[in-house]
């Protein structure tokens, strides 16, 4: 099995898992707004990569000229773009593309050796799920655990360095952070590696079987490339995480204030019920109904950053990948990676709105 | 403090600290619950009637605070109490019941949850299905069917909501329930209702009650005796049928004149002259004074003393004191 049919089942299963519990145990409105939410996805899809097909032909340039510099004779130029199918009317292309997305084949590379689209993925995908979930985690565990203490600390020190931190985190432009964390942590102190996924000497040693490092090194025994992946893996995703996590402090800790002001909150402290519970149980818990709504128009600005924080770090992922062939004119390769990202980010923002519908029990679509 | 007083406030003051300055919306007020009895605390809004409810289990949070006084329960000052035993008081000994029964529900929370997670907070050694037993006897007894029990706040009616939160202050068998306006948001058949459960309760578990509201309507109905508050202080305190039937304080009396009553000819409802003063800046002397009809050169000066006028009847008012006794009365 590749790499990218393991993934795709890694994160397919635990998905169609909580679509099938939340369908059968919701209400019928909330079935047919997944119905709805599922059916909206691949029109936006279609959309978003037509889009895509034509952005990247009206571009100047081509994939062809760019890859063979000024040395490619006019005569050669043609002769390959005749090959690639360039030459054809560009209905015939789309087309093409269009069936190509269809059977999720993506098609070949315009450039280098002409792989498979799907071969280049299958490597890289891994690299960006590889840092951005423990990114993700990171910034929500920060965002949501500071936002909370700020609150419950209202007007206090701690309240208002949380503030700073939040303001200061959010506005800082993620490849600068990432440019200071290399030059303290990699180069000053020498204490962390500052590209790539892992030491390209123990890199040899490691068995590819789903590509994300860290569970390929775990689950073949080998240690020594674990901890050069777990290594590699600290300074982009503090830096991602970090940049992420002032969203989340702002939103936690203006929603557990007002949660905290609220009447049924007066009345458990009436009930004798202790002042850390109000906080980190019954306000927090009504305080993430809206931060979920967060995190689902956060994963877009997400994939974003990742693509900042790929070319900082030499991060072998899809954002690095999608920056490169924008620049090579690697059409299919531009147009796939896009895709993929609409499909992940219209995917899980379905499932926070579902995970929604089961933290608050009002919600009724 | 004798036998049959389960809770003594001796002068309680409450200050709010706003930009303006200091706000005494609870001025040197004392007041006793008997014990068993439904005591109805009734003030126009602002009279500072829920901050005393508030403050009689140290509640204030913010920019309120106790200023000085004592809070006699049960045999002890609750003001002694430090904040970390405040808690093991409230819900457990003084149960407390808000006005707003829509919003003083966790959303989140299941009817259930909120029973148990009380009761297991002041009992932790209450097994989860103890608890839940507990919970569906209780609610059961206040006429909601025990499967509802799994129903998030928002699935039940206005008048079922305020069953759960008496069954919540009910939980732990408190001595002393405060209510706080609790049907003022209720239509007036369920108001009905929840009064004649109120009424139930007290006598079947003994319950002490005092019930907050400013609808005199609701208090000559339930209430076994009667506080009026106006403009922070204590007016008047008395057995409800003496007070409604022979209102020694002027405010009390005004109070009274201006409910309506079909049975009366009358087609002018009575209407008090002015406005209760700005807490901010009260008037020197008796605060009633720039509305009293009965008003003397004294009460501009003095302010009177809380004090008996006949048996348990306790008034402020010079009129019935030495001072105003050798006054005049400048009008009426």
């Amino acid at each position: 099995m590749t790499p990218i049919a393991l993934i795709a089942i890694m994160i397919g299963v635990p998905a169609v898992l909580l679509l099938a519990y939340v369908f059968i145990r919701g209400s019928a409105g909330l079935r047919h707004y997944i119905l709805t939410r599922i059916a909206l996805t691949l029109p936006m899809v279609f959309i978003l990569a037509t889009l895509v097909f034509f952005v990247m032909r009206i571009l100047p340039g081509d994939p062809v000229r760019s890859a063979l510099g000024p040395k490619g004779s006019p005569e050669l130029i043609q002769q390959i773009r005749e090959q690639l199918g360039l030459n054809d009317p560009m209905i015939v292309q789309y087309a093409r593309f269009l069936g190509d997305m269809v059977t999720l084949d993506f098609g070949n590379s315009l450039i280098g050796g002409h792989r498979p689209i799907v071969d280049e993925m299958s490597e890289r995908f891994p690299a960006t799920l590889e840092l951005v979930i423990p990114a993700s985690i990171l910034a929500l565990l920060l965002g949501i655990w500071g936002g909370t203490f700020a609150a419950s600390r209202r007007k206090r020190t701690a309240d208002y360095l949380w503030r700073i931190y939040s303001v200061v985190i959010y506005s800082l432009p993620i490849f600068w952070l990432g440019l200071i964390m290399q030059l303290v942590f990699g180069i000053q102190f020498g204490w962390l590696p500052i590209s790539g996924r892992i030491d390209p000497i123990i890199g040899t040693t490691i068995e590819h079987i789903t590509n994300l490092y860290a569970v390929d090194a775990l689950i073949t025994g080998n240690w020594a490339a674990l901890g050069s992946v777990l290594q590699h893996l600290i300074l982009p995703t503090v830096t991602l995480g970090l940049i992420l996590s002032g969203v989340f402090v702002r939103m936690t800790r203006i929603n557990v204030i007002e949660t905290l002001q609220a009447d049924y909150i007066a009345a458990a402290r009436a009930r004798g019920i202790r002042e850390r519970v109000l906080v980190y149980g019954h306000a927090l818990k009504n305080a993430m109904i809206p931060v979920i709504t967060l995190i689902g128009l956060q994963v877009a600005i997400l994939l974003a950053g990742a693509v900042l924080t790929e070319t900082v770090f030499s991060w072998p992922g899809m954002g690095r990948y999608l920056v490169e062939r924008i620049s090579s004119r690697d059409y299919t390769a531009v147009q796939s990676v896009i895709t993929v990202f609409a499909l992940l980010v219209a995917l899980i923002s379905l499932a926070v709105d579902v995970i929604y519908s089961l933290v608050d029990p009002r919600v009724r679509y | 403090m004798p036998a049959d007083i389960l809770y003594s406030v001796r002068n309680l003051t409450v200050e709010y600290k706003t930009r303006a300055g200091v706000v005494r919306a609870v001025d040197n007020v004392s007041l006793d619950i008997r014990r068993g009895e439904i005591l109805g605390l009734v003030g126009e809004s602002g009279c500072g009637k829920s901050t005393l409810g508030k403050a009689l289990m140290r509640l204030h949070t913010g920019p309120a605070s106790i200023a000085g006084g004592e809070l006699w329960f049960d045999g002890r000052d609750l003001m002694k109490l430090s904040e970390r035993e405040m808690p093991d008081v409230r819900g457990a000994e003084i149960g407390m019941v808000f006005q707003d029964p829509m919003t003083s529900l966790n959303p989140v929370q299941r009817i259930l949850d909120h029973l148990t997670e009380t009761i297991q907070t002041h009992e932790p050694e209450i097994s989860d299905a103890a608890a839940r037993a507990r919970s569906e006897e209780l609610v059961e007894r206040l006429g909601i069917r025990r499967e509802r029990l799994n129903e998030y706040p928002h699935q039940m009616s206005g008048g079922m909501r305020q069953r759960v939160m008496i069954s919540l202050a009910l939980a732990l068998r408190a001595k002393l329930v405060i209510a706080d306006e609790p049907t003022t948001s209720l239509d007036v058949i369920v108001e009905a209702k929840f009064l004649d459960l109120l009424k139930e309760l007290q006598k079947e578990f003994g319950l002490t009650i005092l019930l907050i509201t400013h609808n005199i309507g609701v208090v000559a109905e339930v209430a076994d005796r009667v506080a009026v508050m106006y403009a922070a202080k204590m007016a008047e305190v008395g057995d409800v049928n003496e007070v409604f039937a022979d209102p020694k304080h002027p405010y009390t009396q005004g109070l009274l004149k201006s409910v309506p009553n079909i049975r009366l000819e009358e087609a002018e409802l009575y209407k008090m002259e002015g406005a209760p003063p700005n807490l901010l800046h009260p008037p020197a002397g008796c605060r009633f004074n720039p509305r009293c009809p009965f008003v003397m050169e004294v009460c501009r000066t003095q302010e009177p003393a809380f004090a008996p006028v006949v048996g348990d009847h306790y008034a402020s008012c010079l009129l019935y004191q030495e001072a105003g006794m050798k006054q005049e009365r400048l009008h009426g």
